[in-house]
């Protein structure tokens, strides 16, 4: 059994479900739970019901808030102070980014966006080609550096210690880069790649008013709302809500898309989702051939019963 | 100012991939296009040339065929390319930014680069970090907006669930595209014929003293992944058929 470091993620003061389901993903291994700030004893419980052996409160001599640098370099110290084999993060936006100035800093590889990890072999599964393809990678490593998909590895709670302990790193801040603002979302909106539950609406929404429609039925799915490309560029949805290629990939438990057509490119964003239910009112749509259920029928008469039935 | 460019050349995402061997794919009969990410990039990097002067250089490693993709890249308007051969249909990151940085050093170094997010083949997401690093630079990736001017860049990029950081460097840095920034734009036939005289620059891997054999993330296997065939079509009205559907995602697919 090695030592593996998990990079827990925290927003509005909640552990995302995705970063327990990467503590799992090290089952077997001595677990070091890393929360970025001074204040991992909060999340004592969680991690510990988790797996976590060890929490790691991260903070460097410099405040590292805005300058993902300094966050990479103080994560990156802790591989040699705690002896790290193996170090996990989510394949967030913020995960990805981190992740990836990680791998740089340290000189050691990196597999994005893994479906699958084996810790003792050092081999990964992960989609090529938008999921066209899974790939075996064999890492040849000191460290496995991986990010894991959300909602590729499902939490289990495997009780451990959960330890608080301090680590400040003195690296200096490279001072390249500063983030200088955070312009916030729309309030409460679920991350669409990261959400449990999505559901889009296409071309077929007609206008951006009536994604509201959509926002009820995923309020009670407890899902994000997503968007096609033709929604996007007829100006009905914002980009960030773009899911397909140019857009974002997800890969939630649950996909239901609501009148969209079907594109290859539609598909290569939400393929690996792994139940997909299509409304469409066009029988012949290229998306039910390639969707678990299908319901044909006008998404404004289909959508609010569904809302109703939940 | 010079900007270079790192153009991918990848298979079409509409193309069929029809595996060959363990761990490679046929590729000679399908569609290859340039990583749709990069797009972005090129756009960018000339429309910034258009209003301040200087010269769009596109760096790609890959294939031989890739140069038919660096054509495109030129068709919109980029001055000239370096093409770094490869034998194989796959380098890991590493040696890819190894190469990006060796043929940049070579042509006299950029005060900007542009990259894709990410390719849309192997779906790494981390060439664009490795090069900035490797030339010590700074790096924004996931960019939808971009203000270039004084020798600063201000670049916003979305973190998840609209939120959206404001990031501030200096030049010369590194940045990922993505899609917002601009709308590439389509090449005219002019564009086109014009772009087929201008100068691609061809160098083999090793003469950049790179290994090919020395990757450390190797692919030691490629799988299809199936295709679903054809939906569970409801029936019925509609009250009937939500019905069975929450039945349905609740018993039998427990996803409720």
């Amino acid at each position: 059994m090695g030592n593996a470091g998990i990079l827990i993620e925290i927003e509005n003061n909640t552990i995302k479900e995705t970063s327990l389901g990467v503590m799992t993903a090290a089952a077997g291994q001595e677990i070091y739970a890393l929360v970025l700030g001074s204040d991992a004893a909060d999340y004592k419980d969680k991690l510990a019901e988790y797996g976590a052996s060890k929490i790691v409160s991260i903070t460097a001599k410099d405040d590292f808030s805005s300058s993902p640098d300094l966050q990479a370099e103080a994560i990156a110290a802790t591989i040699k102070e705690y002896n790290f084999e193996t170090l996990l993060g989510t394949a967030s936006s913020t995960g990805k980014d981190l992740f990836a100035r990680i791998g740089a800093i340290i000189d050691e590889p990196l597999v994005s966006d893994c479906v699958e990890v084996n810790i003792a072999e050092k081999q990964v599964k992960k989609s090529h080609f938008s999921g066209k393809t899974l790939a075996t990678l064999k890492v040849n490593g000191d460290v496995l550096l991986c990010t894991i998909r959300p909602n590729s590895i499902e939490p289990v709670a495997a009780p451990a210690a959960g330890e608080v302990i301090e680590f400040s790193s003195d690296a200096a801040d490279p001072k390249l880069i500063k983030i200088t603002e955070t312009k916030k979302g729309g309030k409460g909106k679920l991350d669409l790649t990261e959400a449990p539950i999505v559901i889009t609406g296409g071309r077929a929404i007609k206008a951006a008013e009536n994604y509201k429609m959509l926002e009820e039925c995923a309020e009670k799915l407890g899902a994000a709302v997503g968007a096609s490309r033709a929604a996007v560029d007829a100006g009905f949805a914002p980009h960030s809500m773009q899911v397909g290629q140019t857009g974002k990939t997800v890969s939630p438990k649950l996909y239901i898309a609501c009148g969209v057509s079907g594109a290859v490119q539609h598909f290569a964003g939400m393929k690996t989702s792994k139940v997909i239910v299509a409304i469409n009112e066009d029988k012949d749509a290229p998306i039910f051939s390639k969707c678990d259920y299908g319901i044909v029928g006008d998404i404004f008469d289909v959508v609010p019963v569904l809302t109703e039935k939940l | 100012m010079k900007i270079c460019v790192c153009v991918k050349h990848v298979p079409d995402t509409a193309a069929t991939i029809k595996l060959a061997g363990d761990n490679g794919f046929e590729d000679s009969e399908i569609k290859f296009v340039s990583n749709p990410y990069d797009d972005y990039g090129v756009e960018e990097a000339v429309s910034l040339c258009e209003k301040d002067g200087g010269e769009v250089v596109i760096v790609t490693v890959g294939k031989k065929a890739a140069s038919a993709t660096i054509r495109s890249a030129m068709a919109m308007g980029a001055h000239r390319a370096i093409l770094v051969k490869t034998e194989g249909q796959f380098l890991d990151s590493d040696l890819t930014a190894k190469a990006l940085k060796a043929a940049m050093e070579q042509d006299g170094l950029p005060d900007m680069i542009f990259t894709g997010k990410g390719s849309v083949d192997t779906e790494s997401f981390q060439t664009q970090y490795r090069l900035a690093k490797s030339l010590s630079m700074p790096v924004v990736n996931e960019v939808s907006t971009l203000t270039v001017n004084g020798g600063k860049a201000i670049a916003e990029r979305e973190t998840g669930g609209g939120e959206r950081q404001v990031i501030e460097m200096s030049l010369p840095c590194v940045v990922g595209a993505t899609k917002g920034l601009n709308e590439p734009r389509y090449p005219k036939f002019p564009d086109i014929m014009k772009a087929k005289k201008k100068e691609i620059k061809e160098i083999e891997l090793s003469d950049l003293g790179i290994d090919a054999s020395n990757g450390k993330v190797v692919i030691e296997k490629l799988e299809a992944v199936p295709e679903r065939s054809g939906a569970n079509m409801l029936e019925g009205s509609v009250d009937a058929q939500m019905t069975e559907l929450v039945r349905i995602l609740k018993e039998d697919e427990k996803v409720l």
